[in-house]
């Protein structure tokens, strides 16, 4: 079980109020929940990570409890009851070892660690979002119902510091209704994207002197009820109400793809950091991971109750490990016998070794990226460094997934000849090196 | 006249000119042997009957029905062949049988016909009865008050605005099958502000039956304090007096419920909402039935009254009317359908591409 939810690629909350992993190399889902005492009153309404390292999820309830999830222990380790206001939580962060929270009557809570009283803001009536800036840790965006868009610094908590103003009114001279149902920040700017309930995707830039929206794109004729950005921030994915998922360029403001398969309305959607995949969850009581770039279904787990919100690690390496690791053990018994030969001859530039050296350099600042990603290659990286020392294939495809030509290379040498396979890691070293 | 053997690469002029003959089957088959001419003699026309093959015209081994021009010698030569292979079909069954017949005790046991139910692909949605995780779910959803006993139904019946005579008498008929229905007229109204009224008089059901062109379309049952609307398509909606050999009207009894193959999790949703529309406790004294029966996600409802002749046989006779649903999509919460949270939507291009997927 404690090693279950270190692989857990996928956290998911869900109606009934189980907390579930999954884990999408072995296609196999785990529910964190006390099955005796579960009642609706739990139901998970926000999810975020407790720490950067994301070994810790906290678990917003409807009933007002924060819950903290730890993915190294696999049980929950705290329980915070966060009351004041109306309504279940909206938003949930966490700042500076405080936890941020908001509720739909509008009342945003920063509960500093260990004490019981709180800063407050009153952001307004009818809630629908809050949204924590990852580049500006005291920035906080919010919006709902009629409650147009307001950007928040923490430490001055009197008044936004940008607050969005309505579009003109339409050709029938009628005010046009406001209704944020989801944002993000996007990275590196100030910048805050919004979806709204009119299937409208908008783009406000506080830096600019307008305070309407920058860009502004429609999509279909439903609420678009959940919004990502993807890993390069130039295009958004949106999902209706429908279940009609679309990806949209935010440079030109145009439809790029739709992404298929989802029958049921879409309440969460999370885009990778680093890889082109999307996870969506939502009332059909499925998980999806699609790609972004070819539109693809890579997977689709059934996980038996509606799903409110979900969670998207950022591991890199998401399929199943131990297969690699495999992989990994049959070429280093090639690669070792490669090893000593290649050893044995002279070597003939330094370009070889540079290529090494590189390549141990990479490994260095793996460890360090996060616990998690410690647990998910500790098993890949021992059984590597238990036969050798070093594996500058191994290592490739552990690491780069994306680039094809390593990993491609690396498959394509087990169950080669020897001369094959020393071929290729000429190749593979003349490239590395370049 | 002379027994020819005529070997390959025919032009299409040969058969034309053999077709008219009349009366003689062609051998469309591809990749036979020629055949010997018609002019044979009759042991060889025997012989070549026991082969299953009678006397035919040769022809090149690439001919097929289609490649003749002429319409009518066309569909006459088509269905020669259709002909044929009946016979040929018929005659491999009687071989069946009689080998069957002939192992007795050691014949292998009859192969199960492959059908579209039974190549079903299997859904990863199929409910376990013992799973907790949906015991749970089932038992706190919108339906738990009605099975806990809490409530009871109160149906309202109306139909989309200005109803012809045919829609008009399909309500009061329904109203006669589900017990504590109250059909009203529609002037017009607008649902969103139905339904608050509706809840206020305690009514646990709005049923709406839209009408297309005097014949009724589709269904919206929503399932009233704060629980999920379905929209159906209705089609093959047959009255009382179209049916043949109905039996006398319907009484008050409460009738029983009979729900077939709602297997996946969805179709548990459906299911329980069409349980929660009759009493708790039906009259086994009226003897009457309502069975929803789900067969390739469409959902046939029949109302029979029974009566049971000994242990073993029953006799029925359909009262009411009947009718066909099929699921468009399953809204969570009341009636909204622009604003709603969809639960569930039938999509044609994604879900209907497999002939043996179905989603009830």
């Amino acid at each position: 079980m404690a090693e279950s939810s270190r692989l857990c690629s996928v956290w998911v909350g869900s109606e009934t109020g189980i907390l579930k992993g999954v884990d999408l190399g072995k296609k196999q889902a785990f529910n964190y929940s006390d099955l005796s005492t579960l009642s609706r009153d739990q139901e998970v309404s926000a999810l975020c990570w407790g720490d950067d390292f994301e070994s810790e999820v906290l678990v917003g309830c409807v009933n007002r409890t924060v819950k903290t999830f730890s993915t190294e222990k696999s049980r929950f380790t705290e329980f915070r009851h966060c009351p004041g206001g109306e309504g279940p939580f909206r938003g949930l962060a966490v700042w500076d070892g405080s936890l941020i929270t908001c509720v739909e009557s509008g009342l945003l809570k920063v509960w500093k660690e260990g004490s019981v009283d709180s800063a407050e803001i009153t952001v307004g009536p009818d809630v629908y979002k809050m949204c924590h800036s990852p580049s500006q840790r005291h920035r906080v965006a919010t919006g709902g119902k009629e409650n147009d868009l307001k950007i928040w610094d923490l430490q001055r908590p009197e008044e936004p510091v940008f607050r969005a103003k309505n579009l003109r009114n339409d050709w029938l001279d009628l005010r046009v209704p406001v209704w944020i149902r989801d944002m993000q920040f996007i990275p590196g700017s100030d910048k805050v994207v919004t979806s709204t309930g009119y299937h409208q995707v908008r783009v406000y830039d506080p830096a600019s002197p307008q305070r309407r929206p920058v860009l502004q794109v429609e999509y279909e004729e439903y609420p678009l009820t959940a919004l990502s950005l993807t890993a390069d921030a130039n295009s958004v994915v949106v999902g209706n109400t429908h279940g009609q998922v679309a990806i949209i360029d935010l440079r030109q403001g145009r439809l790029l793809r739709c992404l298929k398969g989802v029958a049921g309305s879409v309440l969460s959607l999370q885009c990778h950091s680093s890889l082109p995949l999307v996870a969506s969850c939502g009332l059909d009581r499925f998980l999806r991971i699609h790609n972004t770039q070819d539109g693809r279904l890579q997977h689709k787990v059934y996980l038996k109750s509606r799903l409110n919100c979900l969670l998207f690690s950022s591991q890199d390496k998401l399929e199943a490990d131990g297969e690699t690791a495999l992989q990994d053990g049959v070429k280093e018994e090639d690669e070792e016998e490669e090893d000593e030969v290649w050893a044995d001859m002279p070597t003939v530039t330094d370009r070889a070794g540079g290529g090494k050296r590189r390549n141990e350099s990479e490994e260095e600042p793996q460890p360090s990226t996060g616990p998690d990603a410690a647990g998910k290659t500790k098993s890949a990286t021992q059984a590597k460094k238990k036969t050798k020392g070093m594996t500058i294939g191994a290592t490739q495809a552990k690491k780069t997934k994306g680039k094809t030509i390593d990993a491609t290379q690396a498959k394509k040498t087990k169950g080669k000849t020897i001369d094959a396979t020393q071929a290729k890691k000429t190749k593979r070293k003349l490239r590395s090196s370049s | 006249m002379d027994v020819k053997e005529v070997e390959v690469d025919f032009g299409t002029q040969e058969h034309v000119k053999k077709l008219k003959k009349k009366g003689k089957k062609q051998k469309p088959k591809k990749g036979k042997k020629p055949h010997k001419e018609n002019g044979e003699t009759n042991e060889e026309a025997e012989k070549a009957k026991t082969d299953e093959k009678p006397p035919e015209m040769h022809f090149p081994p690439t001919f097929s029905v289609s490649e003749i021009k002429n319409k009518q010698r066309r569909h006459f030569m088509f269905l020669k062949f259709k002909q044929e292979k009946r016979k040929e079909k018929l005659a491999l069954k009687k071989k069946r049988k009689k080998e069957r017949q002939a192992l007795g005790d050691k014949a292998p046991p009859k192969e199960v016909p492959k059908t579209i139910e039974n190549q079903r692909v299997y859904d990863e949605t199929t409910v376990d009865p013992q799973d907790e995780e949906i015991v749970f779910d089932e038992g706190t959803d919108e339906f738990s008050a009605y099975f806990n006993r809490l409530t009871n139904p109160k149906i309202l019946i109306t139909t989309s605005d200005r109803p012809r005579g045919r829609t008009v008498r399909f309500c009061e008929q329904l109203a006669t099958v589900i017990p504590d229905s109250h059909v009203y007229y529609r002037r017009g109204l607008a649902l969103k502000r139905v339904i608050p009224q509706c809840i206020a008089r305690g009514f646990t059901y709005l049923m709406v039956i839209n009408e297309d062109r005097k014949i009724s379309n589709g269904l919206i049952l929503s399932h009233l304090p704060d629980g999920p609307t379905a929209h159906f398509k209705v089609s093959s909606v047959r009255l009382r007096k179209e049916m043949k050999r109905k039996g006398k009207e319907p009484t008050e009894h409460v009738p029983e419920v009979i729900l077939n193959n709602f297997t996946t999790r969805l179709g548990h949703s459906i299911g329980r909402m069409f349980a929660s529309l009759f009493p708790h406790d039906p009259n086994f004294v009226g003897r009457q039935v309502a069975t929803f029966h789900n067969q390739r996600d469409y959902i046939f409802f029949r109302y029979h009254r029974y009566i049971f002749k000994n242990e073993k046989r029953v006799g029925i006779q359909e009262l009411g009317p009947r009718f066909t649903l099929k699921l468009r999509s399953l809204q969570k919460g009341t009636f909204d359908s622009k604003f709603g949270v969809y639960e569930w939507v039938h999509k044609r291009h994604e879900m209907d591409s497999c002939r043996r997927k179905f989603h009830l």
